[in-house]
């Protein structure tokens, strides 16, 4: 297990540099830059900015020089925020963003197994319709219909809870509430419909009906013989889940005004601020690659038939 | 005689609601098990054989299947009217259940030593070392090789005939009164099918164990069974011992089976005999001998009615219009 460990961890390293130098080139291939804003100036002035961020090197050199500050944990100053730089723009905002998006998931997870184990037991009765209803309006409502209907509700109408805001405001923890459930709605309808599907399917297999046969309780049979193997699949779709749900976040952010990493995220790409795009490149490729790193380790613990050597 | 039955059948019928039809897989089945017997019960696929005895254990899967009438008497009780406590007191305790793949059968996720303990416990009231003992116990008995290291292992870490002999070890270790056993060596290698049945016999006659054999393969009944149930579509079309049936079947499905077992006394340069046609679909089945179409004996009146079952002696029945009062 170690040595599985040991050995991912370093396929890391190729995956990681093959990302960031693709990227490099790739945005630098799109039209525009970070200084082509609406009034022209004069090219001295544009030659003596181009020559402070070292543009006017040829490509090759500014990768070399961008690779080795990245090499030390430097991912340089943003070309549009001239006083922050790219470490302190995702230093601030990505903690935001990984704390919405872990606890929608988490959210998600816990109330999607539970609406999908209620479902799978009450196979084609009203609480599966009900609950399967749901899931579809969950997959099928964008955040940005979902996310103004709830603001509209209960902020405005009722004004139990504020329309917008982060922890740091007056109205604290509250705040959290409504981008949590826009945020999480795709992922628990997802799981939910995931899991109640995974169970049916488990609670017909052969080692469930010899468990029944052994004269288990039905509620000792789901437990001990069904929850494991049913809940694999999920535990598969957390990885991507996990990185989906914080890229993912850039309309809830927008939509709640959430100092996340999203909002960067978007802005930069259409700033061409080809410093914080490679920085936010760079952040989501470890979370990605990390995520499904964790959901391997997980499975090997899960699954006896997975052994890692 | 009657005294040391044990389980009866009787009129035992299992349907299932299907968009198509109602499927009546099984449509009145009778049949006695006596202490210590062994019984066969042989047809095709689809005969309704495996639903029989899922019925009994009242493991049909619930919707689409129903069990639509009859009763399975066990020791003087009607299975089918039990609480669901009360079946659970007799699954796996007093009737135990080994079925067609042991790949499939055992929980993957779960050592072996988790899988037996759990039934041991929960019927002998034993606490888990004295239940971890007999489970090795039991494995020593199946034939499994250093069971005391072999216990803690997954089941991905056994080959399907050990898996069948873990299954076997783990039916047997309650020493239920009846062990049902449902095409247990068709998923395995020929060679290890007949060291898996010599296994049942074995323990079934050290334990008392009645066993049940659902099978399709006439030749695993002849070597082991003392008494013999035929099925076609749903029904018992003959039932008598194992030598009645084999020197003297007397329906014409019963007697086609005998007929296309390949011989090795007599050498022969003829073509292995097998029955035409297809066996019927079971859903909306008219009321006619379901065999007519397939029989080479076929009279006007199998087209329109089923055959009442003749009684041709103590436990000897045929239901065909060849025989008893339809003659």
């Amino acid at each position: 297990m170690s040595r599985f460990i040991v050995r991912r961890f370093l396929s890391v390293i190729p995956t990681l540099f093959i990302i960031v130098t693709l990227s490099f080139f790739l945005i630098r291939l799109a039209p525009g830059g970070p200084f082509s804003g609406e009034k022209k100036l004069p090219p001295e002035i544009m030659a003596n900015i181009m020559r402070k961020y070292h543009m006017d090197e040829p490509l090759v050199k500014q990768y070399f020089r961008y690779m080795g500050d990245v090499l030390q944990f430097d991912l340089g100053p943003s070309y549009r925020y001239k006083d922050q730089t790219v470490n302190d723009l995702i230093g601030n905002a990505f903690p935001v963003s990984v704390m919405l998006g872990t606890m929608a998931l988490g959210t998600a997870l816990l109330l999607g197994t539970i609406v999908g184990i209620t479902s799978a037991l009450k196979q084609n009765k009203w609480q599966d319709y009900a609950a399967m209803s749901v899931a579809v309006l969950g997959i099928s409502v964008p955040a940005f219909v979902v996310g103004p209907i709830l603001m509209l509700i209960f902020a405005l109408k009722l004004k139990w809870l504020p329309t917008s805001g982060w922890l740091s405001s007056r109205a604290g923890a509250l705040t959290l509430i409504m981008p949590i459930i826009t945020l999480m709605m795709p992922y628990f309808a997802y799981i939910a419909r995931m899991s109640r599907g995974s169970l049916i399917e488990v609670m017909r297999s052969d080692y469930v009906r010899t468990a029944r046969a052994k004269g288990l309780k039905e509620s000792v049979v789901i437990r001990k013989h069904v929850l494991k193997g049913a809940m694999l699949p999920i535990v598969t779709y957390l990885g991507p889940a996990f990185s989906g749900i914080i890229t993912g976040s850039v309309v809830v952010e927008q939509i709640f005004v959430i100092p996340g990493i999203g909002r960067i995220f978007v802005q930069s790409a259409l700033n061409r601020d080809y410093t914080v795009i490679m920085g936010d490149v760079i952040v989501y490729s470890i979370i990605l690659i990390a995520a499904n790193f964790v959901v391997d380790i997980l499975y090997g613990l899960l699954d006896p038939r997975i052994s890692y050597k | 005689m009657t005294d040391d039955v044990i389980l009866q059948v009787k009129d035992l019928k299992a349907y299932f609601k299907l968009d198509e039809g109602l499927l009546k897989a099984v449509d009145g089945v009778s049949f006695d098990l006596r202490k210590g017997e062994t019984l066969g019960i042989v047809g095709e696929s689809g005969s309704g054989k495996s639903v029989t005895n899922l019925a009994i254990m009242r493991l049909i899967p619930s919707p689409p299947g129903h069990i639509a009438g009859g009763e399975v008497v066990f020791m003087g009780d009607d299975i089918l009217k039990m609480s669901d406590d009360g079946i659970r007191k007799i699954r796996g305790n007093k009737i135990s259940m080994i079925f067609q793949d042991p790949m499939t059968c055992l929980n993957p996720f779960l050592k072996i030593s988790t899988q037996m303990i759990e039934t041991i416990v929960l019927h002998q009231g034993l606490d888990k070392k004295a239940a971890k003992e007999k489970a090795v116990d039991m494995l020593k008995l199946a034939g499994i090789p250093a069971p005391e290291k072999r216990i803690d292992q997954y089941p991905h870490q056994f080959s399907g005939g050990m898996r069948q002999r873990v299954m076997i070890a783990m039916a047997l270790s309650c020493e239920p009164e009846i062990l049902i056993a449902d095409e247990p060596t068709t998923a395995l290698d020929v060679t290890i099918q007949a060291q898996i049945l010599e296994l049942i016999n074995e323990l079934s006659e050290r334990l008392g164990t009645a066993v049940i054999l659902i099978t399709h393969s006439l030749g695993v009944v002849a070597g082991m069974c003392d008494s013999i149930c035929v099925m076609y579509a749903g029904r018992i079309v003959e039932r008598g011992t194992a030598d009645e049936i084999f020197s003297d079947p007397r329906h014409p499905y019963t007697q086609g089976l005998i007929k296309s077992v390949p011989r090795l006394d007599k050498v022969s340069t003829q073509r292995l005999y097998s029955i035409p046609g297809q066996p019927p679909n079971v859903i909306n089945l008219p009321d006619c001998c379901p065999f007519f179409p397939r029989c080479e004996r076929a009279m006007d009146v199998c087209k329109t009615k089923y055959p009442k079952v003749a009684e041709l002696g103590d436990k000897r029945t045929v239901a065909c219009w060849l025989y008893g009062e339809g003659k």
